[in-house]
């Protein structure tokens, strides 16, 4: 049997019996291959033992190279390539580059964090994710349980796990 | 488990299940568009092509076709720049500060809203790129950019230039914050959709699977987004008050313009988000989903920032006697007494008396009355930024320059285009765009639907 290939999957109806879910059938010693949601579970990620993300790391370092960028090119620009004085202004004020130096601090702090997270999470507009259940994206919870993965249990003993763990439906899916 | 509580008012009316949300919301964009959206996106269009033929005529003739003159350099084009800038900022701010403060009520708003945000930056990014006169050689003046002329840059020093990188940052991210939210929706539409409608809904889906580990990165970044974009809401209306409060025109030179613009510009953005979600909930039907209860909290928005507003002017008139200078004085007294009066009154009507209307529970809960009232408050903002600009300019120090100012018929073209172009933008959106957040309204049927409550 291939991996991720075949995949038995439990179908819930609420969040909080899904969640209780989650530790149920971990405990008993179902490894989850991921649980997908029409919406955001609070504390699933916990529950399925995910580390916290480190998006914002990836923030924090594209934004200090907002600050830099911003930085070096107004002191060059103003300071050493053109200096100009206007207005009787000094042309290198520090002051005067804030608001600038702000807003690239955040435009590259934004799009470098979604960028990280486009990349990380395989989002892109030519995607064909593997759909498990149309209804993840209406009203259903599914856990999906990878059968290679799980060789040692075999498919009846995964179904009763679900089935006990408050699984509504217990569905195969295999993909080619 | 969730925590429920039963002394708030539900969030979402009618018994709503997951699936209810799906359909109701997802309805509008399946169906075929009714005879009202074809009308009113008619209409629009229209008033887009009248509106065109002024831009048009500006941009050929040169912007000798608008009222300015010597003394008054900035009239209708400013003004209009500044408040429709104003109106973009309740999208953002409905959806990041909210969503910092944990405000589950900005759940059914936000995505029309941020919508409303990214139209009226567009409307109002227009202005100061036409007012440039060769607009197609602005990208010279207002970027970086390596020229013909040697080593010339632009100049950092300038407020104006500030201001470039203020309003295309505030567009940029939130453009993107608003596309991050549709993703999940367009994947609930694909996953409805046959034929070509999968097709395009799946490319604007880029993929998304619903899988938790995208759903929690998911989280983080909207966490991050919204408290990058809370400071930068804040930073956009005070960079476009620098426009003014850095100069020494009397009228302008003012400390108190960052805050009191930033009210103002909140002020006049959930007015215009009353206005737009109004009239969207009874065309749509989602009365269940924008109840009364999100209009009750909205109007208590107004009443602070018109409050807040209402306090700006009186501290402006107090410094302008307390500081002792004359110019300033005179500016003041030019503006509630001299000729532009009616101005003046129809700013101090329109902001400070009509928003506290709102204490009365009766006229804020009810919809006839919440409606007219933006409106009245869209027309005060656009008055406030009229007498700031131009009341300050035309007296100006030297009484043998002083000029009155009137729109020609280009000034008033221009100002009608962006409104043909906001509402066609807007009633796009409505039809094929999901105009409630369906993932995040989901999320909470369970702590705050009515049948929870109970």
């Amino acid at each position: 049997m291939e991996r991720d290939k075949n995949f038995v999957l439990g179908v819930y109806d609420d969040e909080d019996v899904l969640l209780d879910a989650v530790s149920k059938v971990r405990e008993s010693g179902v490894k989850i291959h991921e649980v997908y949601s029409p919406f955001p579970v609070h504390g699933l990620d916990e529950a399925l033992g995910y580390k916290r993300s480190r998006l914002p790391i990836a923030a924090f370092l594209f934004g200090l190279l907002g600050t830099s960028l911003a930085l070096t090119m107004q002191f060059y620009m103003m300071r050493f390539d053109w200096p100009m004085i206007i207005g009787g202004k000094d042309y290198a004020a520090f002051p005067d580059f804030i608001p600038v130096t702000f807003e690239l601090t955040v435009l590259l702090a934004a799009f470098g964090m979604v960028g990280v997270f486009m990349v990380s999470s395989n989002l892109k507009p030519w995607g064909q994710p593997r759909i498990f259940d149309l209804r993840i994206t209406d009203d259903k919870h599914v856990m999906a349980i990878d059968l290679a993965a799980n060789a040692s249990l075999g498919e009846d003993k995964i179904a009763e796990v679900l089935k006990n763990s408050g699984a509504t439906e217990v569905n195969k899916k295999s993909f080619e | 488990m969730q925590v429920t509580s039963s002394v708030r008012e539900p969030l979402i009316t009618g018994g709503k299940t997951l699936k209810d949300v799906t359909h109701d919301i997802s309805r509008q964009v399946e169906g075929k568009p009714s005879m009202a959206w074809l009308l009113a996106l008619l209409v629009s269009v229209g008033v887009l092509v009248l509106g065109g033929l002024a831009l048009v005529a500006t941009l050929w003739e040169g912007i000798g076709m608008w009222g300015l003159n010597k003394t008054i350099g900035w009239a209708w084009d400013i003004t209009n720049f500044v408040w429709w800038v104003g109106i973009g900022h309740a999208g953002t701010l409905i959806s990041a500060v909210l969503l910092l403060f944990r405000q589950k009520w900005r759940m059914a708003i936000n995505r029309a809203a941020e919508a409303m945000t990214i139209f009226a930056v567009i409307c109002a990014a227009m202005f100061p790129i036409i007012h440039m006169g060769r607009p197609w050689l602005g990208a010279y003046w207002a970027l970086p950019l390596p020229n013909t002329f040697g080593s010339l840059w632009v100049n950092f020093n300038s407020p104006l230039l500030w201001d470039v990188f203020a309003i295309s940052t505030y567009f940029s991210v939130s453009l993107v914050f608003w596309y991050i939210g549709l993703i999940p929706d367009f994947a609930t539409i694909r996953d409805r959709a046959t034929g070509i409608r999968k097709t395009i809904y799946g490319a604007l889906a880029f993929g998304w699977d619903g899988a938790a580990k995208t759903w929690s990165r998911y989280e983080s970044v909207a966490l991050i987004l919204a408290g990058l974009a809370t400071p930068l809401v804040l930073s956009v209306h005070t960079i476009v008050s620098f426009d003014f409060a850095t100069s020494v025109i009397p009228g302008w030179h003012t400390t108190i313009f960052p805050p009191y613009f930033v009210a103002g510009a909140i002020f006049s953005g959930f007015a215009m988000v009353l206005t737009l979600m109004i009239i969207t909930r009874k065309v749509f039907k989602l009365e269940d989903y924008i109840t009364i209860v999100h209009i009750e909290l909205m109007n208590i928005v107004i009443i602070i920032t018109g409050s807040i507003v209402g306090i700006a002017y009186i501290t402006e008139f107090f410094i302008a006697w307390y500081s002792g200078v004359a110019a300033e004085q005179y500016a003041f007294v030019n503006r509630a007494f001299g000729p532009y009066w009616w101005a003046y009154w129809s700013m101090m009507t329109c902001n400070v008396i009509s928003p506290q209307l709102f204490w009365f529970k009766k006229i804020r809960t009810s919809i006839v009355a919440t409606f007219l009232l933006s409106i009245v408050v869209n027309i005060g903002m656009w008055f406030e930024r009229f007498v700031i600009i131009v009341t300050s300019l035309h007296r100006d120090f030297l009484p043998s320059s002083w000029a009155m100012f009137s729109p020609t018929w280009a000034d008033i073209g221009v100002y009608l285009f962006t409104f043909g172009l906001f509402f066609t933008l807007f009633l796009l959106f409505a039809k094929f765009f999901p105009v409630i957040n369906m993932a995040e309204v989901k999320s909470i049927v369970k702590s705050s639907s009515e049948k929870v409550n109970k």
